[in-house]
């Protein structure tokens, strides 16, 4: 009889776990038609290949369906506490869809003119995604680190994709060397903090370190090395060298990739780790966070002046980008996380236009990414050189467009826990940076263009570019809505 | 019902906006047939809210649109506050804006040749120049219905940004670029105080909303406040001068007049829409807005009524010296901005919006007379080249002399009611400065009067004086020109008859709040049966005899005895001198602020631009700059293992960070 109750009892078990699992449907999905694009490429000729394109636009908005389907608002966990499904999952899954939506829609022509138009590209970016899904859910440190190895490695081959560049071949050898010894010490930290707390669980290790009397010497040690970790992910100086080289040397498609989706991933990463579990050691953490930010908008604003290549500029404007992140990170207020949050997402649609202009100027044997290449887009296309220009601004937080507001809602939470200092700082550093923006914008309006063969590009690109164009001046005007679900999203 | 409130601004806007972007696209006709359509259904859906809150009686409707954002508990808010001001002031707007833009079609026609041949400026000019006059009207519409000061602020910068675009309409005119340039910067003082005004409305009432603010002000009524040490101040007092000193840039009040009679250079329709009927009249609009705010000081309201009457009677004097025909209305329109404010200061807002009602149909009707007169004159605007023009022009004359007979005050047409009743009012009045305001008013009218018909006279009456070749192409404009100035005539003659529910009915209850010491209009009310009564007492009133002078003065130096006026001339040539010269008013702004502006500027970018900031700051700075990116540049050196040594010396940092700072 034991045994039988013991039965029934497993099979119960059983089903609530199964339960747990529609809340991973989007992973699965995702997963699923993954396998399906990569065997399904394998009997593709060459000249079909827009059905793997069609079909991965199609998963991401699959997925993207699911994902605002399974939203009920709640916090849910699954798959024996390992994962989460929360708001913030939710939203910033579904802007990881909506931003590699674009990416994928603005990389065809490219990958097509440069004949590189494969399989592998759309199947390693849908691991990509689901890489950033499972980060962004992890409610476990080992969930996390899966999440992230997934990511990284997919990136990994994306850069070193076009196998005939050298420079694309050396970015992602120096990419995959660099992250790995990010990863081990990530990893270490994370052995670190089971050592002391007994546990992976997030839920657990923030519940064992509120249960501490006095916090450990060890913890702080650890904590430096999961600091580390995050600061590699999301390139904050130190640890920020594999950006330019890595940005520069991929081709622009795996730029655009890089530098727009994955920035939201790791936010939720650093929400996860900092924020979640180790919230009880918020002041140690805060206080290597704005060592961090600090050095990030100095070296990352101050470098990308003396850059003559637009992709290396941009880098380095990520840099910076990072530093106003960390700021609404390390306020360690729930206004804070929100604040980032919203800049996490704007800055990833900022970022997919920014890479996406690139890409709309360059054509077969031409990529388009010095600055002299800008010169004169007024003359040559004037909604295009706008669009440019509504990037630009909204990079330097001029108002109306919404790289201002996230600027302004970042700069509010840090005065909020009485850091002006810090506020003045990143003010005074987004002063100097406004200077390559707009280097940006009179090369496109007062120069005389050195190119003058007209703009290649298919309706889809120009259509999404222009939404995307518009979207930034659209959330400026109007940030209420997203930056309620933003608060919302963090529970405010 | 949100829906229509919405619609009334965005038509025109939506006009505007394919009028001005695709204008090139649409063609002349296409472009004014959609602001036409834009701005014909924004007067339409006002004339249902008209009948809706005023025939029908609903209530009034005060609520956002969207949230801009909030800030620190203050929301900054697009929102409408729909009452019977309001419904007044977009009837009054999207009438007279249909009209001026009916009459562009036939002013603008050949604007072509108001170009230089090879002027990149004049192409799609016509149709620009259909955008401009929507996104006007569109601005002034977000201006009066707004609910709170920060879309006030928003129609206010945006009706000036307009103005300024059409003043320098004709942007390779040198005259017109430096008009427009100095109505900017005019206006810019003006702004200054009202953004301030608006500021300390902020600081001291955390709110930006009318209501809210209107709620608190009684609380606030007695609180002084001290911007220099020493001098306490009323809070009222201080907000309401900053307030009313941006009225005084938009709607031209002694001593920040002078931008509007240059303002001329623009093409005469917006000379009506503009200049005379609706954006200069928004200072006044706002005063009345913020009657619960005024009410609170005396100290403001007689700086009010103080500046209106100089405004009325010395401007009005100015009028009498002009040869171009536009500059005497421009100066008629300063003297009756004038008495409108007179109106406000002595607490008649009724009577003063009345009037700008009155005003806004006749001296549309007079500037667009002006311009149908300078179409057929070739664009000649000097009065001493025209006369008799009456045989060839029979509409526009007509016309011409009802938009003159209400301007002067005759009795039965719209001006003697609205103007009277300010007179009175005035008359009435125990704020500080009444008597010399009412001094003022009174002697206006015989100006009013005066120079009115003299214009009349010279244009329409006496002998022909233009050359042969203008005399024989003399002839009506067309339909699209005089349609207007048949509609305006209507309403300039009849809008008087709406004056009892205005001035002492029930009209503005609630919307316009005055002190019971105040109420001037309230104890004119008590003398008041009807308004035929109130016409037949104009013969026994100074103001009639006074414009019946005025008239017969014009007709006997202009008609009976031409050489009188050159003789006069000659004996008052000092008087003269400074009425041509406009005060010096001008002439003292040149030398004083522009010339003090730039000496200023001139000696701080010498010495402190150049050599300090310049030399050692910025470029100082820049170089170091610079010189840090360049020599950070080399740190990234490409190579993997250096990477790896920084990535492990940050971690060295971060370690001995937490360890030793702890």
């Amino acid at each position: 009889m034991a045994f039988v109750s013991q039965a029934v009892d497993r099979v119960f078990k059983m089903n609530v776990e199964m339960m747990g699992l529609q809340l991973l449907l989007p992973e699965i999905f995702v997963l699923t038609m993954a396998c399906i694009v990569l065997v399904l490429d394998l009997f593709l000729h060459d000249r079909n290949r827009v059905v793997t394109y069609g079909l991965s636009q199609l998963t991401l908005f699959g997925a993207l369906a699911l994902v605002i389907a399974l939203a009920d608002g709640d916090s849910h966990t699954a798959m024996f506490g390992t994962y989460v499904a929360d708001p913030m999952a939710s939203l910033a899954k579904a802007f990881v869809m909506l931003v590699v939506f674009a990416v994928f829609l603005y990389s065809k022509d490219y990958l097509r003119q440069r004949d590189l138009f494969k399989g592998e590209y759309y199947v390693l970016g849908l691991f990509g995604v689901l890489g950033m899904m499972v980060m962004i859910s992890a409610h476990s440190y080992l969930t996390l680190y899966l999440g992230l190895e997934l990511l990284s490695l997919s990136l990994y081959a994306m850069v070193a994709f076009h196998r005939d560049s050298g420079v694309a071949s050396e970015a992602a050898m120096k990419y995959f060397v660099l992250g790995a010894l990010a990863s081990g010490m990530l990893l270490y930290g994370m052995s670190l903090i089971y050592g002391i707390t007994g546990s992976l669980n997030i839920a657990e290790v923030a519940a064992s370190i509120g249960a501490m009397a006095e916090l450990e010497l060890a913890l702080i040690f650890a904590l430096s090395f999961v600091v580390l970790g995050l600061a590699f992910k999301l390139g904050a100086v130190p640890f920020h060298m594999w950006i330019p080289d890595v940005y520069h040397g991929a081709p622009t498609c795996v730029t655009l990739f890089i530098g727009s989706a994955p920035k939201i991933a790791a936010f939720a990463m650093a929400m996860r780790l900092l924020a979640e579990s180790l919230g009880g050691v918020q002041a140690d953490w805060g206080g290597m966070l704005a060592i961090l930010a600090v050095l990030s908008l100095a070296v990352g604003n101050v470098i990308a002046i003396a850059q003559a290549n637009l992709k290396r500029m941009l880098a380095y404007s990520t840099i910076s980008h990072v530093g106003f992140l960390l700021l609404g990170i390390l306020s360690g207020t729930v206004e804070g996380y929100a604040s980032a949050l919203f800049y996490a997402i704007t800055y990833a649609i900022m970022a997919a236009a920014a890479f996406g202009m690139i890409i709309l100027l360059s054509r077969t044997g031409f990529e388009a990414d010095t600055l002299e290449d800008f010169k004169g887009l007024n003359a040559r296309s004037p909604w295009h050189a706008f669009l440019m220009l509504l990037v630009m601004f909204s990079m330097a937080g001029v108002p109306p467009t919404v790289g201002f507001y996230a600027k302004l809602a970042v700069i509010q939470a840090v005065v909020g826990v009485d850091l002006l200092w810090l506020a003045l700082v990143a003010v005074f550093f987004s002063i100097i940076g406004a200077f390559y923006y707009l280097r940006v914008v009179k090369l496109m309006y007062f120069d005389e263009p050195l190119d003058s063969q007209p703009l290649e590009y298919g309706t889809d690109m120009h259509v999404a570019i222009s939404v995307n164009g518009l979207a930034i001046l659209l959330l400026g005007l109007f940030p209420g809505a997203l930056m309620s679900a933003c608060m919302a999203a963090m529970g405010l | 019902m949100e829906l229509v409130y919405l619609a009334i601004p965005l038509a025109p806007l939506i006009g505007a906006i394919l009028a001005g972007l695709f204008g090139g696209r649409l063609g002349r006709a296409g472009a004014h047939s959609v602001t036409i359509a834009g701005v014909g259904i924004a007067f339409l859906l006002s004339l249902f809210v008209f009948k809706h809150h005023v025939i029908d009686g609903a209530a009034v409707f005060n609520g956002s649109v969207y949230t801009w954002m909030v800030s620190d508990g203050i929301r900054f808010e697009i929102g409408f506050l729909v009452d019977n001001l309001t419904v007044l002031m977009i009837n009054v707007v999207t009438f007279v804006s249909l009209m001026v833009h009916i009459y562009t079609i036939g002013y603008m026609a050949d604007d072509a040749h108001n170009w230089p041949q090879e002027s990149l400026a004049g192409r799609n000019s016509y149709q620009r120049f259909f955008s401009y006059i929507a996104l006007f009207t569109f601005a002034m519409l977000m201006l009066v219905m707004s609910n709170n000061f920060l879309q006030l602020f928003f129609g206010w910068e945006a009706v000036g940004l307009v103005s300024y675009l059409l003043i320098g309409f004709w942007s390779t005119r040198p005259t017109a670029i430096f008009a427009n340039l100095k109505a900017f910067l005019v206006n810019r003082v003006g702004d200054f105080g009202f953004l301030l005004g608006i500021a300390a409305v902020l600081m001291y009432f955390n709110s930006l909303d009318y209501w809210d603010v209107f709620a608190a002000a009684p609380a606030m009524a007695d609180v002084s406040i001290e911007i220099f040490d020493g001098h306490a101040w009323s809070l009222m007092s201080v907000i309401c001068i900053l307030l009313f000193i941006g009225a005084m840039g938009k709607s031209a009040q002694v001593p920040l007049h002078v931008w509007l009679p240059d303002s001329m250079e623009g093409p005469t329709p917006i000379s009506a829409l503009i200049h005379a009927a609706t954006m200069v009249t928004a200072g006044i609009f706002m005063v009345a807005r913020m009657s619960p705010l005024f009410e609170l000081s005396e100290t403001a309201l007689s700086f009010v009524l103080v500046i209106g009457a100089i405004t009325a009677f010395f401007m009005g004097l100015l009028g009498l010296v002009q040869n171009d025909i536009k500059r005497v209305v421009a100066y008629s329109t300063l003297s009756q901005l004038g008495y409108m404010t007179v109106a406000l200061g002595a607490s008649a807002y009724a009577a003063s919006i009345f009037h700008l009602m009155t005003h806004a149909f006749f001296k549309a009707l007079l500037f667009l007379a002006a311009g149908s007169v300078i179409i057929a004159m070739h664009h000649d605007q000097d009065m001493r080249n025209m006369g008799g023009l009456r045989k060839y022009m029979p509409i526009t004359w007509i016309t011409s002399l009802i938009g003159s007979l209400a301007l002067i005050g005759t009795p039965f047409f719209s001006g003697y009611f609205s103007k009277d009743s300010i007179i009175e009012a005035v008359h009435l009045s125990q704020i500080p400065g009444s008597g010399f305001a009412y001094a003022a008013v009174l002697a206006g009218v015989f100006i009013t009067a005066l120079y009115s018909f003299r214009m009349y006279f010279l244009v329409f009456h006496g002998k022909p004086r233009m050359d042969e070749h203008t005399r024989e192409h003399l002839h009506e404009t067309p339909w699209v020109v005089t349609l207007p100035l048949v509609l305006l005539a209507i309403p300039s003659i009849f809008a008087g008859y709406w004056m009892e529910p205005i001035l002492f009915g029930e009209y503005f209850d609630g919307v316009i709040q005055v002190a019971p010491a105040h109420d001037g209009l309230a104890q004119l009310g008590g003398h008041f049966h009807g308004t035929v009564a109130f016409a037949l007492h104009a013969f026994v009133n100074p103001a009639f005899y006074l414009a019946v002078a005025g008239v017969l003065t014009a007709w006997y130096i202009y008609m009976v005895n031409p050489g009188l006026a050159d003789r006069a001339q000659r004996s008052f040539s000092g008087v003269h001198r400074l009425l041509v010269n406009k005060y010096y008013a001008d002439d003292f702004n040149q030398a004083v602020f522009a010339g003090g502006a730039r000496g200023i500027g001139y000696a701080l970018w010498n010495l402190g631009d150049r050599v300090i900031i310049d030399g050692l700051i910025v470029n100082g700075s820049a170089r170091v700059v610079s010189w840090v990116a360049a020599f950070t540049r080399h740190v990234q050196t490409g190579y993997l293992y250096h990477y790896a040594f920084a990535m492990i010396l940050g971690l060295l940092a971060l370690i001995s960070w937490t360890v030793f700072m702890r």
